[in-house]
């Protein structure tokens, strides 16, 4: 048996000022590793839970999204004979021809605006969408000036609540229904009745035509077929694969400028620690060579102080992950510099991310106390006693 | 004498000094470049000039506007220059080889742009040959390119294959200036989309109006919107800074946690050079009783501690700050498809220093107030 | 003067021409010099000499926390100078017990468990160690004083917490470095009284190096070097 852990436990304690500044700082940096780590998650989820696996989307070729594609009317009449296509309970095809475009809108309080999605639909737009329901209202009437906002629109944007009134495309829009769409991307969308909104735009052309397969499995060769086509110039994606695609800049982005925050930051903390750990090695000289005295042996010391500064470690990432759980009441609503829409998306807790940022900060506290143990454990034993 | 003293103590743990100048280097360093990055958001904004305004679709950018709302444009009052263009969009290769490519009416342009330079012989190149384009300096290093070369971009918005004769490459007037635009013959896009997609042609993304004075930007902007309004295409005109500041503020929130978390670094470094000054100066509580009993003031102990805490965190922002312009630098080559330009600011180099000499004063005042305030008697019963 | 080791009794240390010598730059500074003596079981031993006589380093080499130059030194019958830094760790945890003149308890333990540290290198059960440190915690008085901290106790209790710790686990040798160098006079006289019991009622052997002439009285026997040599 070595040196029991209370010591190592209560030498921490002694010193409290010291082991909250270095565990604070310890903590700053989980809390940054895991908000990075929760904003991925978030963003992620965001996008995974948009797409549907069978459900394919068909854009223009090289086009990125929907708002630089175009389909001709006569190209999405092609791909809605396409065998794989699946039908719905009303024996017609589950298919929704679509259009959308971009527009200005302000938002409520700051008035600023900010780029949202409005979306064309067709009859079958909602059947291809389970994670989309309708929360409150009705759904349009085709043929009218009626749209339903998302969630997210209805709350943070003028005139977007039940019953107000929108304007865009020279015509007054009145909104009828709010859908709920949870943390998807069509929760900060506008939808309405395709054929009206390319009139009020005078777009000749649908922008996307989504489907859902009869046999998830048939994706490749529906694929092959759309995009061989001389008389279709589009390209077919899964749609969860389209998504990702979509935000592929921003995740990338995000991902690098949170490792570079992380390393550079965890190099800061495992620094505090290190000098933290060295004083407490160079308080405690006499201490140690009457350990060793004792008859305790290197491995012992080298235990006991690693063990110190796990201990620190560990306390920052508790505090750390705790400051972390917070943020998953904000929602990050920015540009998507690929489709230039407005994106929202909250940080995301998972446990793994909360077990991730626990083993981050023991790494940090063990590579912090690592050199100072050393150099406790190698004391010469009879220098170590005659220093007090 | 006092300020020996000062230099001896700092250096007196080596190792707990060279720890704590490399922490604050680290974070100095990446409080720079977090700083470089908020300052690209900008840059946009930066080179903006007052006297230019952009007149764009009111829907949104990305609906087209009429040719002939060229001509009624000219012919309002203080209008002095007027072009036009669209944003292209076009793919290089692939995805990663991101830059900004515009289509513009070269001639108008390069008027309204006087910080895009040319040679007289390269402009004249560019203007008469419908595939002529031009590329901005660095741009052209990046890839390579020279003048003559033909260069095939892969459009987005506009589909297809499109191949450019680079016929200039530009300098920037200005440091700050973009010298990685593209930007090619807007006829060349009109030409074939009339073949192509006949509803496509004969319209533009944006104008771009140059004023004759500063002051007329507010009443030529509502001038032309009161021209378009109630009709198909009613337009949004506002200044470039304006039109620039929009971009910026609808990635607002991006940029608000890269400015919050940038400051999170220098509170971390200085809660961890706190901590070691903390530590310093207990350690040499009896030192300082000793100086006071031989009649040195409460001012001298603290501004010795003082001293040395500045010293330290001075030293770590200095190298700190010397470290940021080859790290920029390995952003820019590495990182390009996301920043063009990464340039670091003098603007940055003063906020670093003012972060680390912060930084050292903050993390010595509590021990500062420690040491000049405890009474001798205390100070050296710690001796032992 | 009382009687020379050994007559009757069994030699529990046996020292042999030891010498050891430490460099101080690029001086070799000789601290010990052919040093050869025995020392009974049972003893009482004070060494005493002035300041860099080698008194504190022959005691330290007895206790192996320093290695000689040459010599030998037979501890019950085993060469301590053969032993490796890690064997020699065990070694002490067995046999030898520790008081120091700044009694050198962990600040952050309480008497209790200061006590009980030595034992935790052993293969007690919980109840057992418990048993072992209330014993001796008995012995030395200040069994109603286990759960406070050494801040909290007076020198002369810290003093006697540490030589419970160097009894605990019941080592043959205890070796002592101005034990009463940092204690009052009626303090001293405690922790002397409680060394001599020690010998007397546990047959413990005790080592102690020591300026205090009081201290020395109450040895047995008392040993001087001089510049390296032993001079009796």
């Amino acid at each position: 048996m070595g040196i029991p852990y209370y010591y190592s436990f209560r030498n921490l304690w002694t010193r409290r000022l010291t082991t909250i500044l270095t565990a604070s700082g310890m903590a700053l940096v989980v809390f940054v590793f895991a908000a990075t780590l929760m904003l991925a998650e978030g963003l992620r989820r965001t996008l995974v839970e948009t797409g549907s696996w069978d459900n394919v989307v068909v854009i223009r070729k090289s086009a990125v999204s929907e708002v630089q594609s175009g389909v001709e009317r006569l190209q999405a009449a092609i791909v809605e004979t396409q065998p794989e296509v699946a039908i719905g309970a009303d024996g017609r095809p589950l298919l929704a021809k679509e259009m959308m475009v971009l527009i200005n809108l302000p938002k409520r309080g700051s008035d600023k605006p900010a780029n949202v999605i409005i979306r064309g639909i067709g009859p079958s737009s909602l059947a291809l969408r389970p994670q989309v329901s309708l929360k409150e209202g009705r759904m349009p009437r085709s043929g009218s000036a009626e749209v339903i906002a998302g969630a997210s629109i209805a709350k943070r944007f003028k005139g977007g609540g039940l019953g107000e009134t929108l304007h865009f495309g020279m015509r007054n829009w009145t909104v009828v229904g709010v859908f709920d769409a949870g943390s998807t991307g069509f929760s900060s969308e506008i939808w309405g009745d395709a054929d009206q909104l390319m009139q009020a735009f005078r777009r000749p052309v649908y922008s996307s035509v989504l489907f859902k397969l009869r046999d998830p499995g048939s994706f490749t060769v529906v694929k092959q077929r759309i995009e061989s086509d001389p008389r279709l110039t589009l390209e077919a994606k899964r749609e969860t694969r389209y998504y990702l695609d979509q935000s592929e800049a921003m995740a990338k982005f995000l991902s690098i400028l949170g490792i570079a925050l992380t390393v550079t930051f965890s190099l800061g903390a495992i620094i505090g620690a290190m000098i933290t750990m060295y004083a407490a090695v160079a308080n405690r000289i006499v201490e140690i060579g009457t350990l060793r005295a004792l008859g305790f042996n290197k491995r012992s010391i080298l235990g006991a102080f690693i063990l110190e500064s796990l201990f620190l470690g560990l306390l920052g990432g508790v505090i750390g992950l705790f400051l972390a759980s917070f943020m998953q009441l904000i929602t990050i609503s920015t540009m998507n510099w690929q489709s230039f829409a407005e994106l929202a998306f909250s940080f995301s807790m998972t446990f793994a991310i909360a077990w991730k940022s626990l083993v981050f900060s023991l790494v940090m506290g063990f590579v912090g106390g690592v050199l100072p143990a050393f150099r406790a454990a190698r004391m010469n034993i009879v220098d170590a006693l005659r220093s007090s | 004498m006092l300020f020996k003293l000062i230099i001896r103590n700092a250096f007196r743990h080596k190792l707990r000094s060279l720890l704590t100048i490399l922490g604050v280097a680290i974070a100095i360093l990446a409080f720079g470049l977090l700083r470089t990055l908020v300052g690209l958001w900008y840059l946009g904004v930066e080179q903006s000039s007052a006297t230019r305004l952009v007149t764009r679709n009111a829907i949104s950018l990305v609906f087209p506007l009429p040719i002939s709302y060229k001509d009624r444009i000219r012919q309002i009052e203080g209008v002095k220059l007027i072009s036009y263009g669209n944003w292209f969009g076009g793919i290089y290769i692939n995805e990663k080889n991101f830059f900004p490519n515009f289509a513009v009416e070269p001639q108008s342009y390069l008027e309204l742009y006087p910080e895009f330079v040319l040679t007289p012989e390269q402009k004249n190149a560019f203007i008469h040959d419908q595939r002529g384009a031009v590329a901005g300096r660095k741009l052209a290093e990046k890839y390579g390119w020279k003048v003559g070369d033909t260069i095939t971009l892969k459009g987005t918005i506009f589909p297809g294959q499109w191949t450019f004769v680079l016929r200039g490459i530009y300098r920037g007037a200005q440091k700050n200036t973009d010298e990685t635009q593209f930007f090619f013959n807007w006829k060349y896009l009109n030409e074939t989309m009339k073949r192509t997609v006949p509803r496509r042609a004969d319209q533009a993304g944006f104008y771009m109006i140059g004023v004759q004075k500063p002051e007329l930007a507010a009443q030529v902007a509502q001038a032309v919107d009161a021209t378009f309004k109630n009709s198909l295409a009613e337009t949004l005109t506002e200044t470039e800074r304006a039109f620039q500041l929009g971009f910026v503020s609808m990635t607002e929130a991006i940029l608000i946690a890269i400015e919050i978390v940038s400051y999170v670094v220098i509170v971390i470094i200085m809660v961890v050079a706190a901590n070691t000054m903390a530590m310093t100066a207990r350690e040499r509580i009896a030192e300082y009783a000793t100086m006071k009993t031989l009649g040195f003031g409460a001012r001298h102990i603290a501004g010795v501690i003082f001293g040395e805490s500045v010293v330290i965190a001075l030293i770590g922002g200095v190298i700190g700050i010397i470290l940021t312009f080859p790290a920029a630098h390995g952003i820019q080559e590495q990182l390009s498809q996301f920043f063009p330009v990464f340039h670091v600011s003098s603007m940055t180099v003063y906020l670093d220093l003012a972060a680390s000499l912060g930084v050292g004063i903050t993390a010595s005042i509590f021990p500062a107030w420690r040491g000049a305030t405890i009474p001798i008697a205390d100070g050296l019963r710690r001796i032992g | 003067m009382r009687s020379e080791a050994a007559e009757g009794r069994t030699v529990i240390v046996s020292i042999e021409g030891l010498s050891k010598s430490y460099r101080r730059g690029n001086q070799i500074i000789p601290v010990l010099q052919d040093v050869s003596f025995t020392i009974a079981e049972g003893e009482f031993l004070a060494l005493m000499g002035p300041s860099g006589s080698g008194k504190s380093t022959l005691l330290n080499l007895i206790a192996g926390i320093d290695k000689v130059d040459t010599g030998s030194i037979l501890v019950g019958g085993a060469d301590i100078t053969s032993l490796s830094e890690a064997e020699l760790a065990s070694w002490r945890a067995i046999h030898v017990g520790f008081i120091f003149q700044f009694y050198n308890l962990m600040p952050v333990l309480t008497a209790f468990e200061n006590v009980e540290l030595p034992l935790l290198l052993t293969g007690l059960g919980r109840k057992e160690r418990r048993e072992h440190v209330e014993m001796v915690l008995n012995v030395v008085g200040l069994a109603d004083r286990m759960d406070h901290y050494p801040s909290q106790l007076s020198g002369g209790q810290q003093q006697r917490v540490a030589i419970a710790r160097a009894i605990v686990t019941d080592p043959e040798i205890l070796v002592a470095d101005e034990p009463t160098g940092d204690l009052d006079r009626a303090s001293a006289e405690d922790v002397l009284t409680l060394m001599d019991n020690l010998v007397h009622e546990f047959g413990k052997t005790i080592i102690m190096v020591t300026h205090d002439p009081r201290a020395a009285e109450k040895a047995h026997l008392i040993r001087h070097l001089e510049k390296g040599f032993l001079s009796q």
